[in-house]
């Protein structure tokens, strides 16, 4: 490998796999991959230092569907397979993509620990709320009560809130988008890639199978002004039509309320989403009752210690100890002693 | 150990001996095994040759004085071979009555027991179950026992020191250590250099001052009848150190990585017996090695496929749970083809099971244990020493093959120590890696026509790029292939790979008498086989030796020697899973002979078994 190499001008194209996707026809799945092939033709990175690794489920196919490097793992430890790669070549732009039931139900321990330990990798999570490739049972995110082959009754679990989850798992990036908010999506993979570290993207993703029409209760055109909050740092936290604005506050008790933004003074009492801030991106991943809108984009993002940063600056250490990295010492340990012939 | 030790002899007229077994015996509390470790190192560097057997509980700090809390190190040392930690101690250091009570059973009638008096209280009775004080009521007849108020004295020894009475006690190991070199005439420089290193002021001197105390106390008093010589072994020519299995593990891994040019990477969880494997090569950072300390085993070895993807020589170690765990990324290691090696430390299961005690009991799910047809090389190490040839050559073959190679080591191996004579670092041949670099006419699964491995093509080079996972591969393009007569033409393809190991490996050769009872080992046995075996012979009984490094392949020849004996013995510490496995292959009536106790073989049961075998031919 070279050290300095021309990154060629690519296009969309060029992250095509010439492997037939078999994904259901309608299928969220498409959107993501025609945005992420969008994105990776823009980063400036060569393609053969991409690297998707994915564990197992619809989503996980995603491999072999882009023209990079891609493994396609074990149900729940692309984590793991990411982080070994990682470590053995920092130099690569790591992608993990996993599913709501892949990352949070057999991959949870992993995905809590990748978060924690902040490897340099990006973690798409497409959410859809339901496990498809086993044909239709719940998933940790399903709502409560849901019916489905193995509900009949209704699911008696509660759901997770992935971002929820990641924030407390440590995440140092935590976003969440929806499959056909492109430039949205589009936004937010950039900031992925661009932030140091693990980063965590919530995909809502329609399962036109077994979940359609999952998410339109927010993301139907009409919908979509009255009860998404797409946030920017530094930027007030208002949504809503032109002439129906909405805001966040903040309340005495430490929860948010909605406000209708009227008058200058309303708007002065708005919260301005701060991304660094933890209190603020929990209450904010974890809105999404009736009465509140749920929020979209980076909800947090902080700097912190890259892990195999951390790792590789420690051999590095002691690499540079005079006397380094001395087989014949290291074999021959402190305590020996000769046998004559 | 010779029990007509003459009375009166004094240290100038030392009775030589040529072989002896000493074991300490103590809470776990009391430092046996570091007392055991500075015996061994001084008993190394006098020259004998030796064999250790640490036996510990696996409770860290089990009820002081209880049988539960016992912790014993065995070392077994002579002026010629060793091949075992020895069936019967000569002399038991107990430091208490719960250590004589765990440990009378095994000692040699005659033997020497030292034991420290001032825990010979009712109280130390009770917590040991006795009924009364054994050093009165004549259970102790058979035996020479040396009485010495062990903690008084170490308390008078480091007196103005300014330190407490528990500190005090902690140093009275190093009294019983001093006495023990006395009786047998050893330098204290070893333990002396040691002890400075390894203490701050003031415990150093504290130690210290016990430790010339003890030796000074059996001097004087004349504690024993005699003081005893055992002459340095006549071992080959070379330098020595001394060494556990997990050490050479260790230090094998770091050679293959130097050798291959490749970094290294561990993933691994804590597990005993294994995890001194995590915490040795942690200090090797400066040779480039990457020690990840996994959430759980399945991410230990996810981490390590995801690592041998990326171009490390890529090793995870665990010890029978997590090779369970480990199942499922073995699997897909094994569809991918990616070279990775499984260090198993075998420890007594099913389940939790004996964590901190011996078995043979992984032979079947190394060989076996991942759903679908799944063929992967298995190899085991047959003494501490061998840990690190054995290490080598499962890098060698992984990486030549591109197949998860699976490597048993046991916690008899791998606690257990002896003299290694050192290699020739840089003789040690270089271990071969290409890496696919060029893009014409590159397919991830086009296979090399002699080993049928395919390439290892990294991501980050450029212009091979490709997708590999669990799903089956077409032949040669490596795409998702759905068709059942490429499933099946890629299952005989991996099945082949793993077969063709054996054209390289030596033939099937035993060490003996050419016809008889064979009697055939693999891993940790060998030293008690290898004995019985020769004693046998000695005893006029027509028997040979076989034992088999590699389980997966099995070596070339094995049908034409197992055949050519009248009798076929497999001892083995499980249940019977090589005899089983050779019986069905090879349609012989080969036996099996089992022990699982949690405890190696002694020499003597496997003797006594031979000679039954054979008075039956």
């Amino acid at each position: 490998m070279s050290s300095v190499e021309d990154t060629p001008a690519y296009t969309k194209k060029d992250f095509m796999s010439d492997q037939t996707i078999k994904w259901c026809p309608g299928c969220g799945d498409y959107s993501i991959l025609s945005q992420v092939q969008t994105v990776f033709a823009e980063l400036g990175i060569p393609r053969h230092k991409f690297a998707i690794v994915s564990g197992i489920g619809c989503s996980s196919r995603f491999p072999y569907y882009m023209s990079t490097y891609g493994f396609h793992s074990i149900h729940g430890r692309a984590p793991t397979v990411a982080t070994g790669l990682k470590l053995a070549n920092p130099d690569l732009s790591v992608w993990v993509v996993t599913g709501d039931g892949d990352a949070l139900s057999i991959g949870g321990n992993h995905f809590i620990h990748l978060l924690r330990r902040n490897v340099d990798l990006q973690v798409l999570m497409f959410n859809n709320r339901i496990y498809g490739l086993t044909k239709g049972q719940y998933s940790p995110t399903s709502e409560s009560g849901k019916r489905t082959k193995s509900s009949p009754m209704g699911s008696v679990d509660r759901p997770f809130n992935p971002c929820g989850v990641a924030l407390g798992a440590d995440a140092t990036f935590v976003a969440r988008t929806v499959d056909i908010f492109v430039k949205e999506q589009r936004d937010v993979l950039l900031a992925a890639h661009q932030h140091k570290g693990s980063s965590f993207v919530e995909i809502w993703q329609n399962c036109s199978i077994f979940n359609d029409g999952a998410f339109k209760d927010w993301t139907e055109k009409k919908a979509r002004e009255e009860r998404i909050l797409f946030v920017q740092h530094g930027q007030p936290l208002i949504y809503g039509a032109k002439d129906a604005q909405k805001g966040l506050v903040l309340q005495p008790n430490l929860t948010l309320k909605v406000i209708d933004v009227l008058t200058p003074e309303d708007r002065a009492r708005v919260l301005v989403h701060d991304e660094t801030n933890l209190v603020m991106a929990t209450l904010l991943a974890r809105m999404g009752d009736e009465t509140m809108p749920t929020a979209m984009g980076v909800l947090y993002r902080v700097a912190h210690p890259v892990y195999e940063e951390g790792v590789h600056a420690q051999i590095e250490a002691a690499r540079s100890k005079p006397g380094a990295a001395d087989l014949k010492k290291a074999v021959y340990g402190g305590n020996t002693w000769k046998v004559e012939g | 150990m010779h029990a007509d030790a003459s009375p009166g002899a004094s240290s100038s007229a030392r009775q030589v001996i040529d072989d002896v077994v000493v074991r300490f015996a103590g809470d776990s509390g009391d430092g046996m095994q570091l007392t055991g470790d500075q015996f061994t190192r001084t008993t190394a560097v006098h020259g004998n040759d030796l064999a250790t057997f640490p036996d510990f509980p696996a409770e860290i700090r089990a009820p002081a004085g209880t049988l539960a809390g016992v912790s014993g190190f065995q070392i077994h040392f002579s002026s010629h071979d060793v091949h075992t930690p020895g069936d019967e101690p000569g002399v038991l250091i107990a430091m208490n009555p719960a250590a004589l009570a765990a440990n009378l059973r095994d000692l040699k009638r005659g033997g020497l027991i030292i034991v420290n008096t001032d825990k010979f209280t009712d109280r130390d009775f009770e917590k040991a179950g006795l009924q009364g004080n054994p050093l009165e009521d004549g259970s102790l007849d058979a035996f020479t026992v040396v009485p010495v108020q062990l903690s008084v004295l170490t308390k008078g020894a480091v007196e103005g020191l300014g330190l407490g009475a528990k500190e005090t006690d902690r140093c009275k190991n190093f009294f019983a250590l001093g006495m023990t070199y006395w009786l047998f005439g050893r330098d204290m420089g070893q333990t002396e250099a040691w002890i400075k290193s390894k203490f701050k002021a003031p415990f150093d001197d504290a130690n210290l001052r016990a430790l010339h105390a003890g030796f000074a106390y059996a001097e004087t008093v004349e504690l024993f009848h005699a003081g005893y010589e055992i002459p340095p072994a006549r071992l080959a020519p070379g330098t020595y150190r001394n060494i556990t299995g997990n050490q050479a593990v260790v230090l094998g891994l770091v050679t293959a990585s130097q050798k291959s040019g490749r970094p290294l990477f561990l993933g691994a969880y804590p597990i005993t017996p294994a995890s001194d494997i995590l915490h040795m090569l942690s200090v090797y950072k400066d040779f480039g090695v990457v020690t990840f300390q996994a959430e759980d085993e399945i991410a230990a070895a996810g981490a390590t496929l995801g690592a041998a993807w990326g171009g490390a020589i890529a090793v995870t170690s665990t010890s029978g749970p997590g090779v369970a765990l480990k199942g499922e990324a073995l699997g897909l290691a094994v569809m991918t083809e990616l070279p990775m090696v499984l260090i198993d430390v075998q420890r007594g299961g099913p389940s939790t099971g004996l964590p901190t005690k011996t078995e043979q009991s992984d032979l079947h799910i190394a060989l076996y244990g991942r759903h679908g047809d799944a063929p992967a090389p298995v190899l085991a190490a047959r003494s501490p020493g061998d840990c690190f040839d054995a290490t080598l050559e499962a890098v060698r073959i992984a990486i030549q093959y591109m197949t998860p190679v699976i490597l048993l080591t046991d916690g008899y191996l791998a606690n257990g120590a002896e003299p290694w004579r050192l290699p020739d670092v840089d003789a040690i041949p270089a271990i071969p890696v290409h890496l696919a670099t060029d893009p014409e006419g590159f397919l991830p699964y086009k296979r090399d026509p002699e080993t049928l491995s395919r390439p290892w093509a990294l991501p980050g080079t450029p212009g091979l790029e490709h997708r590999i996972g669990g799903l089956e591969k077409a032949k040669d393009t490596g795409n998702v292939s759905y068709d059942g007569v490429n499933h099946e033409a890629m299952s005989r393809l991996r099945q082949e790979k793993i077969e063709r190991i054996a054209r390289s490996l030596p033939a099937a050769e035993p060490e003996g008498d050419p016809d008889g009872l064979l009697v055939v080992s693999w891993g940790g046995t060998y030293g008690a086989v290898h004995t019985a075996v020769a004693q046998a012979r000695k005893g006029g009984i027509r028997c040979a030796h076989l034992h088999l490094r590699w389980l997966n392949p099995l070596p070339p020849g094995l049908a034409e020697v197992l055949a050519r004996y009248g009798q076929v013995l497999v001892p083995e510490l499980n249940m019977g899973q090589l005899g089983p496995l050779l019986r069905a292959r090879f349609a012989l009536p080969i036996q099996s002979y089992t022990k699982i106790q949690g405890q190696p073989f002694k020499v003597s049961e496997l003797l006594a078994r031979i000679q039954i075998q054979a008075s039956q031919a």
